[in-house]
Formats: structure tokens, sequence, C-alpha cells
């Protein structure tokens, strides 16, 4: 079968209709709605192609975009691939309580993991130091629970202005069986077509928001008017100061020895786990006021910056392991 | 749950109005190493972001102090030189900024290594190319093959940085020779809008000032242009083209096709024709999540609801009846090929076009195109990097235009079937249907080849078989009846194994789909099956099916699909 020969050749051909479509017109769309646009046929091309694909829901505000521009894709359908979120259980309560309240209202399937093993055994950031902490609560939790589902494609928030090695991640970014990323062999991607195949055990992680900045995240989040967890406002909190940052405390199991609370009038920048999230001194408490920090940050950041090809290097070989 | 009651502020509206005016430019970035790529990006990112800052600050009525310290530009992106010391990958980069005017993404691909893959890879989803010309070296056999990639990839606009001003003491005389010279460039490869500005990265005049030391040069500096060029669809066309995608069908009231707007505007009520089944229909509506739209255009994702019920999946396009697309399964394309292997003659690849994946074969290497020289080569196989031009043959029909019409029908990729690499990348040149038909035909009194019967059938040949479940089977042969396969179910009984065996080989030629019912096969006797259909076999025996008869028969029906048209990640149902 398959031998065609050349004389075997053959064409359809239409009839043109007599109808000719409207003249064209000069339509366009604002890049937000270029990218938003972008985003839908990521995630459309994906679900069309993976037997499993799951979302990695991590609550922050990357997922929260994320989550709208699903319900967008395949609306008036439900969201056809459940939300993965890999709790390490020292979550903020807001997140949980938001989590769960919120697959409810969109009538998304939730799937909560935990490395119950590593939990058990005492696994924390204070006796572990983050970093091997990270690996078993998360990096390893993530891995098992794809695994558990086997799941051929997981939807991830990252976007490529993140940093530097995001930056030539590819859209979809191959795993080996391992769910390791080796950057030297991406597959190239031209186009908007994206090569979907992979044997057995293997899986892409796709990343819609890919060409998304984080001034882009927020303009969308205030232009759709998408929730996102409260923490993101500042407002006043018991706070510790710990090795520069500031950490919230919840209750007396939070503090070190020593440590004492003050009330403090912070905000998060991003979502993590309680004892690794810094806060930030902010009294921003609505959408207009944290695009205004962010741009002020944006420069700041930029005079101050110290370009730190460490740790960049070091987050390429993070990735290779597995991790996000 | 949302706390956004407090909007006014900073006359926040007003920026965001701003802001919501701006349009999207894609551009990639090539030139030699040492050309000043790094610095020039570099500045281009930190001093646009003072231009935000400064709108920004407009609206807030207040001004921001800006500082002005030494910074090294090229710092900010990776540098090459930093990369290669570190062992970190050398690939395309995406980098972002954005004015009050517009919002930027660079592809920045690296020179050296993989220059053709990753320029190839940059330049595919660019509106605007930069090519950077040492005005101390001028237009090098680089420059040359940085041009011909932008051109082959269709990029529409062009900018030629002559950069290093300071070195030639920003003699206008300098840049004069320069521009002649790619313009010639240009002219040769028919390269439409091309735009020259000389400019010091390192010094900073005309990135995104314009500095004092070449009054001679009154065009638009650099960013001006990125800001203000048209950002031109690569053609402007009335010819509807709409891949379907995904089927969205979250009940038995709704059904509609998702997909992007490859080309044209669409509207309800507009006609349309169906692909491959040429079913006219007309669009009953544009459904979005934020409502019904009146319109629908590139490079917008939209789900349609149709007037008629007609059979649409993956795969499938809906056009303009007016102007319908070319629908071949032969065709010319320029290749350009990624793989360290080099192409294999006859070796059956996948070929990825829209939302279309089918078997494609490289039936002709008609030549390979020198880069630095521009030459056409005869070769019989391409190597990596290499570009050239390749006709093709596909098991199915794609529906396409030339690339230069329309980037989206007109491209694919090229997927190893076994190790899953994407290969290579093509752009449709020519359908050569035409060209057959116009031959007198040789074919007449030929015998029917396997191809025609596929053309005829829709699907290829096929082997089912289901152990001990005869009314599954039976089911199986009228699900698969009512979907247009030539089917027969064939039982044990009648047709033992043995025979079955000695058999299958004319049921095949004939583009059967059978469906073999029978007792429990040995694993011998099923090994032999399977080395009969090879990838056609199907021992329903090896997957999870539903209990149900009716559920089990719809999902191997979906898994079957993979007969039309191959489909890939392991997904074979298109349809919710
Ligand atoms: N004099 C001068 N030197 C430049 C200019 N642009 C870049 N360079 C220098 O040329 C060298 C190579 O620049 P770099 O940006 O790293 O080049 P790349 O390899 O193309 O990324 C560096 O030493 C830069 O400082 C320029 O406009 N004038």
């Amino acid at each position: 079968m398959g031998e065609t020969s050349k004389e075997a050749v053959n064409t359809t051909t239409i009839n043109g209709g007599g109808e000719r479509a409207a003249l064209l017109t000069p339509q366009k769309i604002n890049y937000l709605r270029a990218l938003e646009a972008e985003s839908i046929h990521i995630l459309r091309e994906a679900v069309a192609e993976f037997a499993r694909p799951v979302m990695l829901y991590s609550i922050g505000k990357d997922s929260s975009v994320m989550l709208r521009l699903a319900q967008k894709a395949f609306y008036p359908g439900k969201i056809p691939f459940p939300l993965l979120h890999i709790d390490t259980s020292y979550k903020f309560p807001e997140m949980v309580e938001f989590r769960d309240r919120y697959a409810r209202e969109i009538g998304a399937e939730l799937i909560v993991h935990k490395n119950q093993e590593a939990l058990d055994a005492g696994a924390n950031p204070f006796v572990l130091g983050t970093q091997k902490c990270c690996g078993l609560l998360k990096t390893k939790s993530l891995l098992d629970a794809l695994a558990e589902g086997d799941f051929t494609a997981a939807f991830g928030g990252a976007r490529r202005d993140e940093e530097k090695s995001r930056a030539k991640e590819r859209v979809y970014s191959f795993r080996d069986s391992f769910g390791q990323w080796d950057p030297k062999n991406q597959r190239p991607e031209l186009w908007n077509i994206f090569n979907s195949r992979i044997n057995k055990g293997e899986s892409i992680r796709v990343f819609p928001l890919s060409n998304w900045t984080e001034a882009d995240v927020w303009f969308y989040i205030y232009l759709e008017n998408i929730p996102i967890v409260p923490l993101y406002f500042a407002k006043e909190h018991n706070v510790v100061i710990r090795g520069g940052s500031i950490v919230v405390a919840y209750d007396k199991w939070d503090l070190l020895p020593g440590e004492k609370t003050q009330r403090m009038v912070v905000r998060m920048r991003s979502l993590g786990c309680v004892p690794c999230t810094g806060a930030i001194r902010s009294t921003a408490d609505t959408l207009p006021k944290i695009i205004e920090e962010m741009i002020s940050f944006r420069r700041s950041e930029r005079e101050n910056r110290v370009i730190d090809h460490d740790e960049e290097g070091s987050m390429e070989i993070k990735k290779r392991e597995g991790y996000f | 749950m949302s706390l956004v009651a407090n909007r006014e502020a900073w006359g926040f509206e007003s920026f965001m109005k701003q802001n919501l005016e701006k349009d999207l430019l894609r551009l990639t970035t090539a030139g030699s190493v040492d050309d000043g790529k790094s610095t020039l990006i570099g500045r281009l990112l930190h001093d646009s972001k003072s231009v935000f800052e400064d709108q920004l600050a407009a609206v807030k009525k207040s001004r921001i102090n800006r500082s002005t310290g030494a910074v090294d530009f090229s710092l900010l992106t990776d540098g090459l030189r930093a990369e290669r010391e570190q062992g970190i990958t050398i690939d395309v980069a995406y980098r972002y900024f954005e004015t009050p005017l517009r919002k930027f993404i660079i592809a920045d691909t690296p020179g050296h290594e993989q220059y053709t893959r990753n320029m190839a890879t940059g330049a595919s989803t660019a509106n605007l190319a930069v090519i950077l010309i040492d005005s101390t070296k001028g237009v090098l056999a680089q420059t040359r093959r940085h041009t011909y990639i932008a051109s082959l990839l269709g990029i529409p606009n062009v900018l030629v940085a002559i950069n290093k001003m300071d070195l030639v003491n920003y003699s206008e005389e300098v840049f004069l020779t320069l521009q002649k010279d790619f313009d010639a460039l240009a002219k040769q490869l028919a390269v439409p809008h091309v735009v020259t500005i000389p400019i010091s990265a390192l010094a900073g005049d005309n990135v995104v000032e314009r500095g004092v030391h070449m009054p001679w040069y009154h065009g638009p500096t650099f960013l001006e242009h990125l800001e203000t060029v048209p950002i031109r669809m690569e053609t402007p066309s009335d010819a509807v083209r709409f891949p379907v995608q995904y089927v969205i069908r979250p009940d038995a009231s709704f059904r509609g096709f998702a997909g992007p707007v490859a080309s044209g505007v669409i509207r309800p009520g507009d006609p349309v024709v169906s692909l491959p089944s040429e079913r006219k229909t007309r669009v009953k509506s544009i459904v979005t999540f934020d409502g019904d739209a009146p319109e629908a255009f590139p490079p917008m994702s939209v789900t349609l609801t149709l007037e008629d019920e007609i059979d649409l999946s993956r795969g499938d396009m809906l056009v303009s009846p007016a102007h319908p697309p070319r629908a071949s399964r032969h065709f010319d394309a320029m290749v350009v090929w990624f793989n360290a292997e080099p192409t294999e003659p006859g070796k059956s690849y996948l070929l990825k076009h829209t939302t279309r994946t089918v078997r494609a074969k490289a039936l002709q290497f008609r030549y390979r195109v020198n880069v630095n020289t521009l030459a056409h080569e005869p070769v019989s196989s391409l190597h990596m990097n290499d570009i050239g031009y390749v006709e093709f043959e596909t098991v199915s029909p794609l529906f396409f235009d030339p690339y230069t019409e329309n980037r989206i029908t007109g491209s694919f990729i090229l997927i190893d079937p076994i190790s899953n690499a994407t290969l290579g990348a093509g752009m449709i040149r020519a359908d050569l249907a035409d060209q057959t038909a116009a031959e007198p035909s040789t074919k007449e009194f030929a015998p029917v080849t396997a191809g025609e019967r596929y053309m005829r059938h829709g699907h290829m040949p096929a082997l089912i078989v289901v152990e001990g479940n005869i009314a599954l089977a039976t089911r199986l042969e009228r699900a698969l009846f009512d979907e247009h396969f030539e089917v027969l179910h064939v039982s044990g009984d009648a047709l033992p194994v043995s025979a079955l065996e000695n058999q299958f080989a004319a049921f095949a030629s004939a583009g059967l789909v059978v469906v073999y019912s029978c007792a429990a096969l040995s694993p011998g006797e099923k090994r032999k099956l399977g080395n009969l259909a090879a990838d056609r076999y199907f021992d329903l025996s090896a997957l999870q099916l539903p209990a149900e008869e009716i559920d089990a028969a719809r999902q191997i029906l979906a898994l079957l699909q993979s007969l039309r048209v191959v489909v890939d990640g392991g997904n074979p149902g298109n349809v919710i």
C-alpha cells in the first residue's frame, strides 16, 4: 500500500461559485487580541492532537489568564481537560480557597497532587533548604502527577520574557520519558505549525502564553476583569523580615526561633509557598495601581540590574531536570 | 471576587486606551558575528523602555528621571560570545518590547552553526527582517544569505541597518555606496520593501534618538521606522481560508467549527464550500466567548456555525466558493532541511499542513540553492541546512495556495514518522496538477493503482480483528459503512484465519476495510495478520474499549480516521 505511482496522481478541482466574498477592508485587531488569538490557537491545536492534555494550574496571575483563554478557546463547550495543581501544602490559604472556589465556579475538573511521601517524611524548606524542598515537593511531585495521569501534554503559563533560558524555549517543549528538557535538541518551530508527535512515555509541555509579557498579563486581567487571588493587592499583614525578605506569617508555626512579627502593608508580586515567597511593601490595592507600580519597577530593575550569568545557567540546568 | 472597582487613578483610563490601540509587529534580526546585533538589540530594549515610561510620565504629568549611565547594551541580550563560553544553547531567542505606538516581538537568530535553521524559524512569523551590515565590511556573502532567507520566507519588509557608522566618520558617501550595493541585491532577490538606515548601535545614533553626527540623513530613526512601517499582510486577500482545527460539540444542539482565519473576511450569511467534500453552505454565526462577532479575519481564531449539517472535521477546510485553493496531491515546494540525516529517496514522511497531517514522499530533487552565490546546483538529496526545490506527492490531497499568496496555507513541516523529529519546512511554489492534466493521459488503459482507489474511497485499506464479539463486529461494519468507508465484515466461520491470510492481499488491493470476527486467535496468528496489514492492523483486544458496543464502535471509528488522514499526538478523535 502507499505505492502510488506517478500515473496515479489525481487532483480535485473545485467549481468556483459565482459569489464573491466581501471586498477586503483593512481589518485590524490590537496586540492584546492578537496575542489572545495566538494562545487560543495553541490551546485548540494541542487539545485536538494530544490524547491526554492537562493544564498546570498554579493559581497565579498567569494561570488565571491561561484559564480564561481556555474558556474562550472551547466556548460554548467546557474546558476539555483537567487542571492540575501541585500542592506543596505550604501554599497560602487564600490560594487554596481561591483555587477550589474558582474551579467550581467555571465547572473545571481539578486534580490536586501532593508528594505525600516526602511530606510524611517531614519535607520542609527549613530543614532541606529551598532547592531540595522544591525538588521534592514541586519537580518530583509534578513528574509523578503527570506520569500517574498518563498525561501526554501539559499546558504551562510560562512566558518567554521571564528569564533568559525561557527566551529560547519552544511553544511545544518536548520532554523525554524522564520529563527532561534538552535545550540543545529542540524541535525547530516554524509558523504556527506544531509537531505533536511523541512516543510512549514522552510528553510535551505547551506554553500558550509564550509571547506574553508581564505587562500584557496585567493589562489583560484588567481588560477582561479576570479574578485573581487577593494576595496580589496590598493589605496589612503580619510579617517577619527574614534574610532581607518580607515573609508573611500566618501563625506562630511560621516563625523561626527569635523572630517577631510586625504589621505591614504589603502585596505579592508572584505567588508560591508561604515560607519562600517574599512580599513587597506596596500600597497598590487596585489594578491600575499595580500596573503603575509594575512599570516603575521595570525602570528600577533596569537601572539596578546586575546581569547574573550564573543564575541564568542554573535555571537552564533546573529545567533540563524537568522543572517547569 | 474582582477588585477592579477603583479605575480612576493617574489618568489610567487614557493610558489604557492608548495602549489598546497598539498593534503587534514581529521582526527577526540577522547579522554576522560582531556586526553589532547584540548591541543594537540591547540598546533598543533599553532605550525603548524609556520611551514607554515617558508615555506613562506624560499621562501622570510628571517627569521620570531617566538615568543615562554607561551600560554595556550587549549584556541585556545574550551576547553570543557569553553563550558560547558558558556552553549555553545557541538558538533562536525571543525578546519583547513596546513603545506607545506598538508592541514588538523580536526573534533573535544567532549566526554561525545552524544558521539557516535558526533564521528560517525566526523569519517564518516575521513581518520585518532587520539585516545588519557592518559599514567597515560592506555587503558580504552572509548578507546575501540572510537576505535570501528573508525573501524565501516571505518577509514583506526589510530594514537594513548600516551599523558602526562612527567607525567610518559618519560618512554619507560610505552609506550611499552600501545602500546601492544592497539595493542591487534586493532587486536580484525581488525583496519588495527595503529601507536603509545608517546607525551606530554603540553610540546610539539613529537607533532611538537621532543624534548629531549624521545631519545629512533625513529618514526615520531605526525605532521610528519600526513604529510606523505598515504591518503588511503578505497578501491582502479576500479568499476565505478557514482550516477546521477542532469541532466543538458540547451537546446535541450545538456544533461549532473552531479554527484560525488564515485569510479573507468571514461574515454571517457568507457562502462557503467545505473541502474535501465540496459541500456548499453558509456561515450562520461567528461564536465567541464574548458574544457573536459580526466578522472574523486574520489573525483571529474563532468558532463558526453553519446553516447546514455537513460532514466536517479536523483537517477539512472552509473556503470561499469564488476563490477556492488548489487541491492536489502533487506539488513543488522549496524545502529547508534541518536534520543531520539527509533526505532519503523514496522515504515516506509525515507532512503537516494547516490542521492536516498526511504521508508524503519527495519524488524528485530539482535543485539546491547555494545560499552564498544563489546558484542552483543539481542534487539527489538535501543535507542539513540545505535549501532545495523538491517535487512532492502526498497520499491524500492538500488544499493549499502558493506560499507567496498565503503563508498559512502555503507552508508545511516534515516529520520523521519514526523519530518524530521535525526534519524540514516547506513553502509550496506550484501545483503540478495542471501540468499533469495537460500531458496526454498515459493512464487511460493502465491498471488501476492503489493510489487511485485511495482517491476514490478516501481511505486506506485495513484489517480490524474482533475476537468473540460478533455483535460488535456487525455494529462496526454498520458504523463504518455509514461513515462512507468501503467495509466488509468477514466471519471466521466462513473464512478461517489461514484462508484470510491468503485472501487479505486481494481485499487490500481492492481498498477494503475488513472487519474480521473470530474466536480467540493465537499470538502466532496475530503476528501473521499483523504483518499482512502492517500499520493498518487493528487488534481490538489490545484496546481498552468501553463496555457499551455503541461507545466502543464510536471509539474505534475515531481511531480509524487515521486511515484517512494521519493524526498526531496519539489522539485519533477530534470531535468532542
Ligand atoms: N564602534 C562601534 N562598535 C560597535 C558598534 N556596535 C557594536 N560594536 C562593537 O562590535 C563588537 C561586537 O558587537 P556585538 O553586539 O557583540 O555583535 P554581535 O556578535 O553581532 O552580537 C562589540 O565590541 C561592540 O561593542 C558601533 O555602532 N560602533
